[in-house]
């Protein structure tokens, strides 16, 4: 290391001279601009550039440098002098000053021999035309994002074969001016503004030492924006004012359940099964829920559909249903109708049960999906529009994601192992069942837990399929762990601190595991991720029927609590969810990889933006 | 008395004594049935004794090894059987070596040692297992020196005077040991009050508490705070597969605390405002790990994660003298699957299975190491983990640490 380090502090502004090789080049730029956004490596990418390119790249333009250094500060402003807005250069500014601080201040009108600087200038720049794209759909492998990916791999083989990469460099140099050309030929339009705002939020979090400086540099259109993202405070059931309100609008008719657990008045607690007939009963009163979404409803409430993905593929179908049967009223927008209209659906899906996290992030993705539709769709193209965006939804981010989670987690698994999963989840189901299938020599245990008793399912059908499996309970999970080399385990939602937010007990199997040294794979597709933060089960969760802890199925023998209700000190509690710190988590796999849970909140960020721009 | 111990036999192997303190009662007053009918010769009384003791022990222990209070209690038995030779012993030689010393002496104050209360000598012989202080090292010396006697200081004395002093020692001994049996059952049967009028100390206003299954000794703890009143919060999980949390619940609520059941998989969810985790054992090992019902050891990593207290209750007959090795596996038991599944639930899908197969593991115990336990709560007092093998030294003698073997070897 040692050895490598001292020349790339004297190279460095050498390096500049790969970028600006062929002067409207970019790319290079872009593979650095690349880099602040993931979060730890832009310093090895950089590093590795700034070490491998020298030697080649160096001779034939060791004058000439200089003259790019120079033009360099110029380029920022001379690449996209007309289409600039003045906020938008201002942005860059504050850009500068956000990342690098005083150091680029000082360095970059002198043209900047200190990397940060160049990195973080680059970046705002450059979100313009590429950089953008390429993180947008890393998996979709678009020209640019290709073509940065190759830049990556060429940066490491440098090494080897600099000739190589010298030709492959330039070859991509041109191809990209070619883009460049492309774009450059169009404005900016407001989607580049945009991006160039996007790429700032990870810039301020990375260190917010600096935050205050960039506040200074006018970034209000995205300061607001980033305020619109962070998550609404969920509602506090506890908050009397605004549980009546709530309770004037509901159309089902909630009787609260007697001993409350105190710690959780700020979760909704009804008794359940008072609703169903109630519910149905009023069908042909209910006129503005649409039959589908009814029936998903009542399915909810019954506990028919569980499951993060069957109740989200559920609802999204139940919404391309009515959508289909939509018909704008006159005198109304398609657009705020529809809205408004899903919006009534999702509260009746509420009250039959609180959403799941990932539901709320496919409503979210509906509603953008909505609110772009232009304004010049008839009102059946729009629809058709909006019912295939549905379909794609749940083709690409549920059914593939799936698929490529299971041949992720697949190579995970070994000849011998012995693999644990704790109630059950569909991701894991089809890992076990692709591993299987490969002809793999595994073992299952389920590890099941009252009162849902999901596991005993899963078991079966996986029995069904021939494979080995053991069964035990959760208390047993400590006596089992000793023969455990893999635990896997599905999850709810995976929250932006890495929390991983999935069905009670998972949490307490993932410690288990961790005391154990047993590794623990969480399988999680990407639209369950959110960026809210979570510290507790406590805070946030979902209170399940107490009445079911009350009877244990199969043992009629344990009845000391039918009469609970009646007893005044004596409360059930059956939480739905736990909350399992990161550092149970070894590796969570992904649509998008097998990322530790510290990058989580990377995943979020550009998979919420893709969500946009889909 | 045949009678009896089959009987215990039988309810030791279909396990139907509920908690190791039944059993330790009822191996106790066994085990004071076998001493009193016994037959003691004229000379090794002690030995016969213990013998006898053991060989009843044995079959006790091989009825249910996994039950170890039946070990303890036999365990305490044949250390009582010594340490009241011993005194006796002790009680002889020193009346002896007065004598000795003193020939003028009168057989009036000779005759006095022998009355002299067995449990003050004992206890005085047990002091020698203690740290020795300053004072017994310079000045007894005789009560350390005179042990290696007791087997053959018989035979020093007087031949007069020796079978006088023998029958009225054999009974003596009988009668002593009965006693000390008898104070060992008055003892198990008292420990839940020894333990639970520690419980103020231990339990504040508004404090939160979580516990796992049933323990009647948690059970009569947390109602004494109540009683002292200072109220709190209790959680109770429920403790599958035998869910007895429900018992506790109800006890609780009906007792006036505020209680609230949750299920075994949220315990991780709830022990961040959980204040103290109060937990019974099955057992506790030498070393200071606990044998518990299943699912504690979970309780116990979580309680470590948020730091929060994990304190144990445990009676004195629960204290076992040997160390564990791999007990998860040799201190364990597995019950029936069907407390997980129904029978024949499965059956379908095992006829037509491809190759696959089912099993159920449905474990009794746990083992919670002591790094996980911040406290034992014995009838003694609080103690340490780390503590625990120097309190089992009181209670048990190393002769009796291995109490299968010695019968087979002499046998």
């Amino acid at each position: 290391m040692d050895a490598r380090r001292p020349p790339r502090a004297v190279i460095d502004p050498k390096v500049r001279t790969v970028g600006f090789f062929t002067p409207p080049d970019p790319i290079q730029f872009d593979s650095n601009s690349l880099s602040p956004v993931m979060i730890p490596p832009p310093c090895h990418s950089s590093e590795n550039l700034d070490l491998h390119s020298p030697p080649s790249v160096t001779p034939p333009s060791g004058d000439e440098s200089v003259s790019v250094t120079g033009s360099y500060n110029g380029s920022s402003s001379e690449l996209f002098p007309a289409p600039m807005s003045p906020a938008l250069s201002q942005k860059i500014v504050a850009g500068d000053g956000g990342v690098g601080g005083g150091i680029v201040a000082s360095s970059f009108p002198r043209g900047g021999g200190v990397p940060v600087c160049k990195l973080t200038t680059v970046s705002v720049v450059n979100t313009d035309s590429f950089a953008f794209d390429e993180r947008d759909k890393p998996n979709k492998g678009g020209g640019s994002s290709m073509e940065v990916k190759d830049q990556a791999m060429n940066s490491k083989q440098k090494n080897e074969k600099s000739s190589k990469a010298e030709r492959r460099a330039l070859q991509e140099a041109q191809r990209a001016a070619k883009a460049e050309g492309n774009k450059a030929t169009g404005t900016v339009t407001s989607g580049n503004l945009k991006s160039a705002k996007a790429t700032k939020p990870p810039q301020k979090v990375d260190n917010t030492s600096v935050a205050a400086s960039e506040k200074k540099g006018v970034d209000r259109p995205s300061e607001k924006d980033r305020k619109k993202d962070v998550p609404h405070p969920r509602m506090q059931y506890d908050d009397k004012s605004r549980v009546e309100k709530a309770k004037r609008r509901a159309v089902v008719n909630h009787t609260e359940s007697r001993n409350r657990v105190e710690l959780f008045r700020h979760l909704p607690q009804y008794e359940h099964g008072s609703q169903l007939p109630d519910l149905e009963a009023k069908f042909f009163q209910l006129e503005p829920v649409h039959p589908s979404v009814y029936k998903v409803g009542l399915q909810y409430l019954s506990g028919d559909i569980s499951g993060g993905n069957a109740r989200c593929i559920a609802m999204l179908q139940a919404f391309q249903d009515a959508i289909k049967d939509y018909t704008v009223p006159p005198e109304k927008t398609l657009v705020r109708d529809l809205t408004a209209k899903i919006s009534s659906y999702v509260s009746f899906l509420i009250e039959c049960r609180p959403l799941s996290i990932s539901m709320g992030n496919a409503i979210r993705f509906l509603k953008s999906q909505i609110a772009k539709l232009p304004l010049t769709l008839s009102e059946s193209e729009s629809k058709t529009s909006l019912q295939s965006d549905i379909e794609r939804f749940i083709y690409e981010k549920i059914i593939l994601a799936d698929k490529v989670i299971v041949e992720h987690a697949v190579t995970k698994i070994r000849d011998g192992d012995v693999l644990l999963t704790y109630g059950s989840s569909s991701a894991v189901e089809m890992i076990l069942l692709r591993a299987h299938e490969l002809g793999k020599q595994f073992q299952v245990v389920v590890v099941d837990s009252r009162p849902s008793l999901k596991g005993k399912l899963l078991l079966r059908r996986l029995v069904e399929k021939g494979l080995t499996c053991t069964y035990t309970h959760i208390n047993a999970v400590s006596f089992i762990m000793h023969e455990v080399t893999r635990v896997f385990l599905g999850a709810s939602s995976v929250l932006s601190n890495g929390t991983v937010y999935s069905g009670v007990g998972t949490a307490s199997v993932a410690m288990v595991a961790h005391a154990f040294h047993v590794p623990v794979i969480v399988c999680c597709e990407a639209f369950k991720f959110h960026e809210r933060v979570q510290l507790d089960s406590i805070c946030s969760n979902e209170l399940g029927d107490p009445d079911v802890i009350s009877k244990v199925s199969g043992r009629g023998d344990v009845n000391h609590l039918d009469a609970w209700a009646n007893a005044e000190n004596l409360q059930l509690l059956n939480l739905i969810y736990d909350a399992t710190p990161s550092d149970y988590v070894s590796i969570i796999v992904t649509d998008y990889g097998m990322i530790p849970p510290t990058s989580v909140p990377v995943v979020v960020r550009e998979y919420s933006r893709e969500q946009v721009w889909i | 008395m045949l009678f009896l111990l089959m009987y215990l036999f039988i309810d030791l192997d279909a396990s139907k004594i509920e908690g190791s303190q039944a059993t330790a009662k009822q191996a106790a007053e066994l085990l004071r049935s076998v001493i009193s009918q016994q037959r003691l010769p004229q000379t090794h009384q002690a030995t016969a004794l213990i013998s006898a003791v053991r060989a009843v022990g044995e079959k006790l222990i091989a009825a249910n090894p996994v039950e170890l209070a039946v070990g303890n209690i036999v365990r305490r038995v044949l250390h009582i059987i010594r340490e009241e030779d011993l005194s006796l012993a002790t009680a002889a030689i020193d009346g002896l070596e007065l004598s000795a010393v003193s020939d003028d002496e009168d057989d009036v104050e000779r005759d006095d040692y022998p009355v002299l209360s067995a449990a003050a000598v004992a206890a005085a012989a047990r002091s020698t297992l203690r740290p020795p202080s300053l004072q017994t090292l310079l000045e007894d010396t005789p009560i350390s020196a005179a042990i290696p006697h007791t087997s053959s200081s018989g035979g020093d004395s007087e031949g007069k005077s020796r079978s006088v002093d023998k029958s009225s020692r054999g009974r003596k001994l009988k009668h002593d040991v009965i006693e000390a049996v008898n104070e060992l059952i008055q003892d198990i049967s008292t420990c839940y009050e020894q333990i639970a009028e520690q419980a103020v100390e231990h339990i504040h206003q508004n404090e939160v508490i979580l516990t796992l299954g049933s323990s009647k000794t948690v059970l009569e703890f947390l109602c004494a705070a109540k009683e002292k009143k200072r109220s709190f919060k209790v959680f109770v999980a429920e403790g599958a597969p035998r869910y007895q949390g429900h018992l506790l619940a109800k006890e609780l609520a009906a007792r006036g605390l505020q209680t609230t059941v949750i299920t075994d998989s949220a315990v991780f969810a709830m022990i961040s405002r959980v204040n103290m985790v109060i937990v019974g054992a099955h057992a506790v090992m030498a070393n200071g790990g606990v044998i518990a019902p299943v699912g504690l050891n979970m309780v116990a990593l979580a309680a470590q994660r948020h730091a929060v207290p994990f304190v144990v209750l445990a009676g004195s007959h629960k204290l076992c003298p040997l160390y564990p090795h791999n007990p998860e596996v040799l201190l364990n038991e597995l019950r029936s699957p069907s407390e997980l599944l129904d029978f024949g639930e499965f059956s379908d899908c095992m006829d037509s299975a491809s190759g696959g197969s089912l099993h159920v593991v449905n474990p009794t115990f746990d083992y919670v190491p002591p790094k996980l336990v911040s406290l034992f709560i014995t009838d003694t007092g609080g103690h340490n983990p780390s503590y625990m093998y120097r309190l089992i030294a009181d209670y048990y003698s190393a002769d009796d640490l291995v109490v299968k073997r010695r019968p087979a070897t002499t046998s």
